[in-house]
């Protein structure tokens, strides 16, 4: 009703081949797109920037380099806060000690040093796999934490392992106001999407999913396992390592090691889970939940509750809300968020009728 | 040489402790195929209940068994609320809702019982004991007695029971054991809440040493490398790799430590880990998966 796919045939491979197959989707892309570049930074105040959409579009980049890992290609990490630090850290330095270096190539560098780290923590992968590779994950998330509060020459010799992000210069232009942060996260996160989005659909994403849903069998019909898991980790960190270097340069500013600890892998794995599992669109509706639920149950407590439920209270009825919700979407809709999206699109198909 | 044997002798018996949270992690792998990572969660729900009940001039064995009560009725909600519907399920599916799951029982824990220190003090002394020219902790041998105490009624229930050949019958293949008329759900309840007597059991020992608080639901990623050494399936392996990891991380951290800045305990477990599957992929006790296509 809202929508026909009836009438538009694909004549061309190329027509074929694209993601957005329908001239409804690729219209409603752009008016997003018109959106989050022109109206948002027009009517947004400091606030939406800072605590709403900047945490958004990095968490939902940060999403996105774990779906590949474990959405796509399977191998399960509890490292992913890890592979977010050193790519900060990694970016914090090259700028610190490389000076004259693009902001945005530093944002890149970062993430091929963080790709580097995940290659290195994802060669147990051919022997081990499942929740045994948890643990070198896990490994990965200890060492980095402690390395980097350890030796004070990641963090320019601030004994706590501190850093200040460098003045957000690109080409000249200061992108320090809170829209300008917003812009430049926006300028890096979306290529970054576009990117994973077709390489799933390629050749090396099909062996990801051919990995993920029987190693054994993959390796029978010739899809090389090894080269296949390590690119999916080296994949994963680069853009975690991304997503960290933005959580440090244009979302807090300054970031410690701990910034980066157990809880934020959680939270990582939180978005994915409540998103859906192997889903683009998914990284976005789950990191809007994640950033927008403790905003919606701190104003619902202080205009409902006020006074009855102690701030110590908030946190945890947040961590039972998350806790339940989670068990819920794994019971009820185990490829989460993006999957309600997709069967409410099938409904209004067809709407006013039923299935 | 005497200072190796007495940090050779204070890890062993610190490994002992982490073997007792791995054990109960081991019950529920075992009986149901669940990487129950709420485990840790489970020991800070145990020992805040009982110690908040103690706090309340309950007597110690009256509080223990409410406790227990409260980790049965624990075992009874997650059976009837969470396993139920996620029978067949892939393992991952079943670990992430453990981890929903220890979200929860923490929320609950703290919103009932606060967030603040308690301190438990269990009657134990901890003052050094001599014995043949080593200082051992006085606490520490009462542990590994206590530790040893359990694991010796967990195999007496395994292996001389009824209920422990119908346990032994859902770890080795459930579907049969379905067919042949063993309760599966039963089972679950059955296992999770002996894997909550257990959580008690570390819970009250922990929380002596260290005090009752939320870090004690962090002692469950103390217990993952023991399990990764130890093996998933193997109840002695837990023992085993509870000993190896609690004396590897003591030595590493007095021998290696000054060498690398300190603070190498965190990871060290889980490099150790890492080495050991590297070697053996299952672990020392554990099973071979034998796949095909």
């Amino acid at each position: 009703m809202f929508y026909q796919e009836s009438g538009q045939f694909s004549t061309r491979y190329r027509q074929d081949g694209r993601a957005l197959r329908l001239w409804q989707q690729r219209a409603a892309l752009w008016a997003l797109l018109a959106l989050a570049f022109g109206l948002l930074p027009l009517i947004g105040n400091d606030y939406w920037f800072s605590a709403i959409l900047i945490p958004f579009l990095v968490l939902s980049l940060a999403g996105l380099g774990l779906n590949v890992l474990t959405g796509y290609a399977g191998q399960l990490s509890l490292g992913s806060a890890a592979f977010m630090a050193v790519g900060a850290f990694a970016s914090y330095n090259l700028q610190l000690r490389l000076p004259g270096l693009p902001l945005l190539l530093s944002f890149v560098a970062g993430g091929v040093v963080a790709a580097a780290v995940g290659v290195v923590f994802g060669l147990p992968s051919l022997r081990i796999k499942g929740f045994y590779l948890l643990v070198a994950t896990l490994a990965a998330q200890f060492f980095v934490e402690w390395l980097l509060t350890k030796f004070a020459w990641f963090s320019n010799g601030n004994e706590s392992g501190v850093i200040s992000a460098p003045p957000l210069l690109v080409a000249g232009h200061d992108f320090g106001s809170p829209a300008g942060r917003y812009l430049l996260t926006l300028i890096v996160v979306l290529p970054l999407f576009v990117l994973t989005a077709n390489l799933v659909r390629s050749s090396l994403g099909r062996n990801w999913m051919a990995v993920r849903d029987m190693d054994t069998a993959a390796a029978v019909i010739g899809i090389p396992i090894l080269r296949t898991k390590l690119l999916a980790f080296a994949i994963s960190s680069f853009i975690l390592g991304v997503a960290g270097s933005l959580w440090a340069f244009t979302y807090l500013g300054t970031v410690e090691p701990h910034g980066f600890d157990l809880s934020r892998s959680f939270q990582v794995l939180f978005i994915i889970i409540l998103g859906g599992m192997g889903s683009i669109l998914g990284n976005f509706l789950g990191a809007a939940f994640i950033v927008l639920l403790p905003i919606v149950l701190s104003i619902l407590s202080s205009t409902y509750l006020s006074g009855l439920l102690p701030a110590g209270q908030l946190e945890n009825l947040q961590k039972i809300i998350f806790g339940v919700l989670i068990i819920l979407f794994l019971i009820k809709e185990p490829e989460g968020l993006a999957r309600l999206w997709q069967s409410w699109r099938a409904r209004t198909r067809l709407w006013p009728l039923r299935f | 040489m005497t200072f190796f044997l007495e940090v050779l002798l204070g890890g062993l018996l610190a490994g002992v402790m982490y073997s007792l949270v791995a054990i109960g992690f081991v019950l529920i792998y075992k009986a149901s195929g669940v990487f129950n990572f709420a485990q840790g969660s489970m020991v800070l729900f145990a020992a805040l209940t009982f110690v908040s009940l103690l706090e309340r001039g309950l007597p110690f064995w009256l509080a223990f068994v409410l406790s227990l009560l409260s980790m049965l009725l624990l075992a009874l909600l997650l059976e009837r609320l969470v396993l139920r519907h996620l029978v067949n399920r892939p393992p991952i599916t079943l670990f992430m809702a453990t981890l929903g799951l220890s979200y929860v029982v923490e929320g609950v824990a703290q919103a009932l019982w606060g967030a603040q220190v308690h301190g438990l003090d269990l009657g134990i002394e901890d003052t050094p004991l001599e014995l043949g020219g080593l200082m051992l902790s006085r606490f520490d041998l009462f542990a590994a007695g206590s530790a040893g105490l359990l694991v010796l009624l967990l195999s007496l229930l395994f292996n001389k029971t009824r209920i422990g050949l119908s346990l032994r019958a859902v770890a080795d293949d459930q579907l049969a054991a379905l067919a042949v008329g063993i309760r599966l759900q039963r089972m679950w309840v059955l296992v999770w809440a002996v894997a909550g007597l257990v959580g008690l059991v570390a819970g009250l020992l922990w929380g002596a040493r260290l005090g009752v608080q939320f870090s004690l639901s962090l002692i469950v990623l103390k217990a993952l490398p023991v399990l990764i050494i130890g093996g998933f399936t193997s109840i002695g392996g837990a023992i085993v790799g509870g000993l190896i990891v609690g004396a590897s991380e003591k030595l590493a951290e007095v021998y290696l430590g000054p060498l690398l800045s300190g603070g190498i305990e965190n990871w060290f477990p889980y490099v150790l880990a890492l080495l050991f599957l590297l070697l053996r992929p299952a672990g020392l006790f554990g099973e071979r998966a034998i796949e095909r296509v």
